[in-house]
């Protein structure tokens, strides 16, 4: 277990690995926003967080489509479901591993994006306590996704309308908490704590879910 | 140790590849599995690898090794497929000590493995820059990397010069006079001493 999780993380930061290029995606999404927008500066605080939201959504999407596909191409998947090592467990690893990898930086780096829209520092704070708790859940989903597609060439389309809808409860509670923490009568907590919920249900179901697709996938 | 099939038949989809297959193998024999193209060679492999599930029959297991007695076939096997199972932008001693450590049951070390394939000395290498029969050799030297009574072995020597044939042959030998069990598809012959041939037809026969 301990293996495969430094052997997933190696492979992330070699050629064709997901870690830079989740971030620089990233960072393309939002220095495009304040051109499309306009440089109005109250405008931009004001879609600020939701853009950052965004961008750590499509950013997680990126790297999913290759999550198990390169295992399965080089027959690493097939030695993996044989052995004694649960599934759902190898899944949870490398989810946990791309979200390390794309969801942890993005979340971490939102204050230094989010000086390109204007983003107070109270929001700043919000914004990365929201990115921190709701993004495991966008990796964990996606490896349900991933799994899925496994076997198809051009899998990634289907991958994204798959996984987008349960995404989109992630991404409304995340910009909800943020916007609770700025304007005064609408509480932080009761969306954040959703938030929550939401990343822990689907770091088991996400998980259960993408080894059945996998163990379906090989017959 | 002694494992019996008994009765098997396999579908991928709406095909049954073949059905009412029977045999056993007991220590120290190879087990060489012929047949056309679509016979379902492979087919059978991945079935007892645990990578398809059977319509019908039994895999009945006798005196498993003491380190492997409570686990069912697939867990006891080393399962050789065409692919290689190895990350072309990892080393082969990186790739090696990773599947060491994900089978368990570490037997010898990368760098002894890779000696025994006739790669010494190309551990810091990447698998990507190996050709064909390199990689194919380096992941033969996954099979020794980690103590496996089992090797279900599927078009091994696929990329193999005569010489590394040679090499893997005696391999094989010495897993067998260890107690170990092969189970092979293969069109060309293997250089082993002791084999007991099956012939497969498949379901139309």
């Amino acid at each position: 277990m301990i293996a495969l999780f430094k052997r997933e993380l190696s492979l992330s930061f070699r050629s064709g690995g997901g870690a830079s290029t989740a971030l620089l995606f990233y960072l393309a999404v939002v220095i495009a926003m304040p051109f499309a927008i306009g440089p109005d500066p109250i405008l931009l605080a004001q879609v600020g967080a939701a853009t950052l939201w965004i961008g750590a959504l499509l950013a997680s999407l990126l790297g999913l489509e290759r999550l198990f596909q390169a295992d399965r191409e080089d027959g690493s998947l097939d030695l993996f479901l044989i052995n004694d090592h649960p599934v759902a467990a190898l899944v949870f690893i490398k989810a946990l591993v791309h979200w390390l990898v794309t969801g942890l930086p993005v979340s971490l780096l939102a204050p230094v994006f989010g000086l390109l829209l204007n983003l107070s520092g109270e929001a700043s704070l919000a914004l990365v306590a929201t990115l921190l708790v709701g993004t495991p859940a966008l990796s964990m989903i996606g490896a349900a996704g991933a799994a899925l597609t496994v076997s198809l060439p051009r899998g990634g389309l289907l991958l994204s309308v798959l996984v987008l809808p349960l995404s989109i409860p992630v991404l409304i509670f995340g910009v909800g908490a943020v916007r609770a923490a700025l304007v005064d009568p609408d509480p932080f907590l009761p969306p954040f704590a959703m938030l929550v919920a939401m990343t822990l249900f689907f770091a088991v179901i996400g998980p259960l879910a993408a080894a059945y697709a996998l163990k379906m996938g090989t017959r | 140790m002694k494992f019996t099939v008994d009765g098997l038949a396999v579908s991928r989809g709406e095909d049954q590849i073949f059905r009412d297959i029977s045999f056993s193998v007991s220590s120290g024999t190879a087990f060489i599995i012929k047949g056309a193209n679509g016979s379902g060679k492979s087919t059978l492999l991945r079935a007892l690898a645990g990578l398809l599930e059977w319509d019908e029959g039994s895999v009945a297991l006798q005196d498993a090794p003491a380190a492997f007695s409570d686990v069912a076939l697939p867990q006891m096997s080393h399962f050789l497929a065409h692919e290689n199972a190895m990350k072309p932008q990892m080393t082969v001693g990186e790739n090696l000590s990773f599947w060491q450590d994900f089978c368990g049951h570490p037997d010898v070390s990368p760098e002894e493995a890779l000696d025994y394939v006739g790669l010494s000395g190309l551990e810091d290498v990447p698998f990507a820059h190996l050709s064909t029969g390199q990689r194919r050799r380096s992941a033969i030297a996954r099979l020794l990397v980690s103590a496996r009574p089992v090797w279900l072995l599927d078009e091994p020597t696929a990329g193999l010069d005569a010489a590394s044939e040679k090499q893997f042959a005696g391999l094989m030998e010495a897993h067998l006079d260890d107690g170990g069990i092969i189970i092979a598809a293969t069109h060309v012959p293997l250089h082993l001493s002791q084999t007991v041939d099956f012939q497969l037809h498949g379901a139309d026969t």
